[in-house]
């Protein structure tokens, strides 16, 4: 396994591994986020949440074009634009979904999960009608390409510590949003009995509807820091799913700090793995480990005790 | 749902343009009415979809699911492929219909619909299928039902059915000029073979260590990922420990997006050519999800690249641009697909007859000199004799043309020594 | 006439249901429609086993499984193992570096045969082994997950996690499976052209047989004591347990039973068909099974039958008519039936068309009675 590479050599791959872990790992926890806040809060199982992710990309894609056409000038801070864009886009049709559908299941969870895969069906038949079946190419400005060397072996990308600056930026946003704000007692005051939280004043279908909107809105930043390594198109929101809903179950689904030290375990390994590993033997060894550790664990690493 | 030819003409666009198009096709229309061709008894002894005046061919391909991504091109020149032969006159006098399944990326879904097409349609040919798993799993119906399948995508071989004539190109013909080309151009003494994990990618990288490994230089990391996966930062380490001359990369799908961006984010430029990139899965209809300056310096092997010279693809290139729009770009499956409904004309026209088996026979040694690739043959074992060309990827999305082999690569499905 | 009529293996109203749809099935489809579409519809009916299965364990286990697809691929691929070595004699594969091994193995540089493709020769292993393999592993993975009381929601991903990791070894290990390609170019049963139309109204009437013997057990199984304290233990599990039940025991019995069931329907699959590919094991195909149930009515094991049907058939003639629109329609057929009728099909029934019987029946001196419904009773089913 460790045959042929010097020490100096393995201590870069050690260093540039653990990086590459380290970007998976923002990855995870932005794609997670969302629906840590849907699922773990609301306990409802987004299946379209890839497909908000993907609605994020497409906004991207559409600024790029337009400031590409229109305001060259300011090119280089579209992506900023951009990902606030995809914010307020996402989240609106989280809420708009709220309100037209998810409302009337919140007391059958797993009713939930169908009708939002069937969501996701029109959504990515909707991207395909609107933006094409073909893949879409999002350019970005030159600042966020090329990579940065520390030493000859090691170098790091200059959109991989963009995309942790963001995951850093936004889990604090999450945190001081849910166990500093008003709105967020509210969240955790419903959470953990909405018929309480009713009866002391809180308008729990405004609350309701405020979290989907946000954990999607969470969802279309992330799918709009996607574009950056990833691909766009209608279909590519499910590559994540699975991904996704391991990382938030793995933690604990009503942890968001879980979701993250999952989302870390999890990166880590795979991407130790993947180097010493083939690819597909490194996905499967993880999730088989995932999986079991689940068997042991059902609640998660980390599960908060609330009374039902 | 049969589609008059007329009607679908209607479809790409309303511009005036278009109805200059539009008119020139029906003067066409009149000017060839007078010429009948053969009775229907005649040229129709199986009972297939052929009236005195049409004749009704299959389009299978995926248009929703994952896959529509790639196999729209493809939809795109068989139906222009088809508009040109009504132009011309049609087939014997008869003008081309068409009936258009959708195999929504679906193995079994493929299988449904070729055999819809064969049984209840009576298709005389199809032009269809993408991925090796649906034509895998079409076959079987197109061999009991003998049906004439035209197969567009360049793919691994190891196949040779009397039912498929294959126009794009197997594995040997894109791998062997590619590598013997870096070797020989760019001195590449190692090489770094990368994959998605099925079975093209699988057979193409063996083939191409058994001739990397025959000229005796060296393999030093092969690496395959599954469909779809979008972090190929763990490889990218690899690739830069190792320092290997050329990345051979076959990756598809999404996932090629995702590598070629972390790629480059990776502060690998491949216009260095330190490691040079030499890819047979990248299109100019992938570019286009990738992003030219993304991919910009990496070579392709394949036979067909849109920037081709020659009159033939000058012609093919506008007329697909009047057809499906100016921002198109056309890839090497597209061309392929665009000479299925050709190659079919010119074996139909060759026996005189729709018949499937009179087809077959006549179908080796058919020649087209007008493939917008320039002269191709149909070879004894269904494949097409080809050149293959190199290009290097322009931050357009173009890919410009730098070698082209000086003869036609013989198709070689079952390669003696490869396997 | 009793009002509560009845007996071990169902109702008498579904034995009317059975007589109905069987009447349909054997009767009235194949003398109204042809080969082709009749090849069709026993595909779809191979769904329809996967439904049942998760009638049983989702409507009234209330285990929602998202990972039926690996059952029914499990058992399609022992019966697609068998008939792809059948298949490849010496005589047939000589053109290969090593006759007499399947075509994808030897295009893998395999030179034999692998240890656990052998016993795949005997077709009396195979038949064992299309019921039994996927009994096994959905023993295993019930052992683990219901003795430790994962339940519900994480249940569903935990499952919908297996079918990914399913899916990427299928494709990956391709030389020992076929890969992404599957295991195609299936020709012969025991010596008997499983590709003749003849062979497929023959296959069509074993598998309704099937179906029918798959209804009867399962009508069996809710009609028991077992199936009372299933429909319990989903209302009220804790209940039950202090009531000195092994909650897990039951559950993992119902899950089991649920994979074997899929099994069959992945066997008469492969037969059918012709082949079999991961693309019936990942998590899109499995997901759909789900919906075929809560099409049909996640309460009733008919409903599944009809479910399975109808999306089917909704599927294909969309696809046809409107290639480019289907999955509008697919996903609005999810999202309606969730949202306005969550016990699908056979709530439908329950709710506006056995009133009208029943008001009907009651002038006319009462042929159906209070207990006749689909076994759609509209109550809040499924999880807690």
């Amino acid at each position: 396994m460790f045959d042929g590479y010097t020490m100096s050599e393995l201590g870069s791959i050690f260093a540039m591994q653990g990086f590459a872990g380290l970007i998976l790992f923002s990855v995870f926890v932005l794609m997670a986020l969302g629906l840590a806040i849907i699922f773990g809060q609301m306990g409802v199982i987004n299946m379209a949440h890839g497909e908000f992710m993907i609605l994020g990309a497409y906004v991207t894609y559409l600024c790029s074009n337009l400031f590409s056409t229109y305001l060259p000038g300011l090119f280089d801070i579209y992506f900023f634009i951009a990902m606030v864009l995809s914010f307020i886009a996402a989240g609106a049709l989280g809420m708009l979904v709220e309100w037209s559908l998810i409302r009337h299941l919140y007391k059958r969870p797993l009713d939930t999960l169908l009708a939002t895969w069937g969501l996701s069906l029109i959504l990515q038949q909707l991207y395909r009608s609107i933006f094409g079946a073909r893949e879409v190419g999002v350019s970005l400005p030159d600042w966020l390409m090329g990579s940065y060397p520390l030493t000859e072996t090691i170098e790091v990308p200059i959109n991989g510590i963009f995309v942790m600056v963001l995951t850093v930026l936004i889990t604090t946003a999450v945190y001081f949003l849910i166990f500093r704000s008003g709105w967020g007692r509210q969240v955790r005051a419903v959470t953990q009995n909405r018929i309480m939280s009713g009866a002391v004043g809180i308008n729990t279908e405004r609350v309701d509807r405020l979290t989907f909107g946000i954990g999607c809105g969470i969802a279309g930043i992330a799918g709009s820091a996607f574009t950056m390594i990833g691909s766009t198109g209608p279909t590519a929101g499910q590559l994540y799913i699975v991904d996704t809903f391991l990382v938030v179950v793995f933690g604990g689904a009503q942890s968001l700090f879980g979701t993250i030290a999952s989302a870390f375990a999890i990166s880590q390994s795979q991407s130790a793995m993947e180097f010493f590993l083939s690819g597909s033997m490194a996905k499967v060894l993880t999730l088989l480990t995932v999986v079991g550790i689940l068997m042991l664990r059902p609640q998660g690493l980390f599960s908060l005790k609330i009374r039902r | 749902m049969s589609i008059n030819p007329s009607e679908n003409l209607a479809r790409p666009g309303r511009s005036p343009r278009w109805r200059r198009t539009m008119a020139s096709v029906l003067l066409a229309a009149a000017s060839t009415v007078a010429v009948a061709g053969p009775p229907t008894a005649e040229v129709n002894t199986t009972g297939l979809a052929v009236t005195d005046d049409t004749v009704t061919i299959g389009i299978l391909h995926s248009v929703t699911g994952t896959m529509a991504i790639s196999e729209t091109g493809s939809v795109q020149a068989e139906k222009l492929a088809i508009k040109q032969i009504n132009d011309m006159g049609g087939i014997l006098g008869r003008k081309i219909e068409y009936i258009q399944e959708d195999g929504a990326s679906d193995w079994p879904t493929f299988a449904e619909k070729a055999k819809k097409l064969l049984v209840n349609d009576k298709v005389a040919s199809v032009m269809g299928c993408w991925t090796s798993a649906s034509r895998k799993a079409v076959l079987p119906v197109f061999e009991q039902y003998n049906g004439m399948l035209y197969y567009p995508t360049f793919y691994e071989g190891l196949e040779q059915s009397p039912n498929v004539i294959y126009t794009g190109q197997e594995a040997t013909q894109q791998i062997i000029a590619g590598i013997d080309w870096v070797v020989k151009e760019k001195g590449a003494k190692t090489f770094f073979l990368l994959g998605s994990d099925y079975i093209w990618p699988r057979t193409s990288n063996k083939i191409a260590r058994k001739h990397i490994e025959k000229l005796g230089l060296k393999v030093v990391g092969e690496e395959y990922y599954p469909l779809g996966h979008t972090q190929f930062n763990s490889v990218i380490n690899k690739i830069r420990l190792k320092k290997p001359d050329v990345i051979y990369a076959i990756v598809v799908g999404g996932s090629n997006v995702a590598f070629y961006k972390q790629l480059k984010a990776a502060g690998i430029d491949l216009t260095k050519e330190k490691p040079l990139l030499l890819t047979i899965s990248v299109t100019e209809d992938e570019i286009r999800g990738i992003g030219g300056e993304n991919i910009e310096g990496a070579y392709a092997a394949m036979k067909y690249f849109q920037s081709l010279g020659n009159d033939n693809n000058q012609a093919f290139v506008k007329a697909f641009k009047e057809m499906w729009g100016d921002d198109i770009v056309i890839g090497d499956v597209t061309q392929a697909a665009y000479l299925g409904p050709w190659l079919w004309k010119a074996a139909v026209e060759k026996a005189g007859s729709f018949d499937i088996d009179k087809v077959r026979a006549a179908s080796p040694g058919i020649e087209l000199t007008t493939a917008p690739e320039g002269y191709v043959r149909v070879h004894e074992n269904h494949h097409l004799w080809s050149k293959t060309r190199i290009g290097r990827a322009k931050a357009d999305g173009q890919y410009e043309v730098v070698y082209e082999t000086a003869d036609l690569m013989e198709p070689d499905p079952f390669p003696a020594g490869y396997q | 006439m009793s009002t509560t009529f009845l007996n071990r293996f169902g109702s008498r109203a579904d034995y009317i249901g059975i007589a109905v749809l069987m009447t349909l099935i054997v009767v009235v489809l194949p003398l109204t429609v042809d080969i082709f579409r009749l090849n069709l519809i026993g595909k779809y009916l191979t769904y329809a086993f996967v439904a049942i299965g998760l009638v049983l364990c989702w409507g009234y286990g209330g285990i929602l499984s998202l990972g039926q697809g690996v059952f029914f691929g499990l058992g399609g691929y022992c019966m697609a193992m068998f008939l792809k070595l059948e298949a490849s004699t010496p005589e047939a594969t000589k053109i290969q570096s090593t006759p007499g091994i399947p075509d994808f193995m030897d295009w893998n540089q395999l030179t034999e045969l692998p240890w656990f493709w052998e016993p795949f020769h005997s077709f009396g292993f195979t038949l064992i082994a299309i019921i039994l393999i996927p009994t096994l592993f959905a023993f295993v993975i019930g052992l683990a997950m219901f003795k430790r009381r994962v339940g519900g929601v994480y249940f569903a991903i935990i499952t919908q996690a297996i079918a990914a990791i399913m899916t990427i070894l299928i494709i990956g290990q391709q030389g020992y499976t076929g890969g992404v390609n599957g295991i195609t170019d299936l020709r012969t049963l025991l010596g008997w052209d499983i590709r003749t139309d003849e062979a497929k109204y023959v296959l069509y009437f074993v598998n309704a047989a099937l179906l029918l013997l798959v209804i009867q057990l399962s009508l069996f199984v809710r009609h028991s004591k077992l199936g009372r304290i299933m429909v319990a233990m989903r209302d009220k599990e804790d209940r039950i347990r202090f009531s000195g039940y092994s909650v897990a025991n039951f559950k993992i019995f119902i899950f089991c039973f649920a994979a074997a069931v899929s099994a069959i329907g992945g066997a008469m699959f492969t037969l059918q068909v012709g082949f079999m590919s991961p693309s019936f094991v990942g998590i899109v195909p499995s997901i759909e099974m789900v919906i075929f149930a809560a099409v049909g009515g996640r309460l009733s094991i008919l409903g599944a039958v009809y479910g399975a049907l109808l999306v089917n058939f909704a599927k294909t003639s969309f696809s046809e008519a409107f290639p480019e629109l289907w999955l509008f329609a697919m996903g609005a057929l999810f999202i309606g039936v969730v949202l306005a009728f969550p016990n699908g099909l056979a709530g439908l029934y329950a709710t506006h068309v056995v009133p009208f019987i029943r008001s009907f029946s009651a002038r006319r001196g009462g042929l159906f009675d209070r207990s006749v419904t689909f076994g759609g009773r509209v109550e809040e089913g499924g999880a807690k």
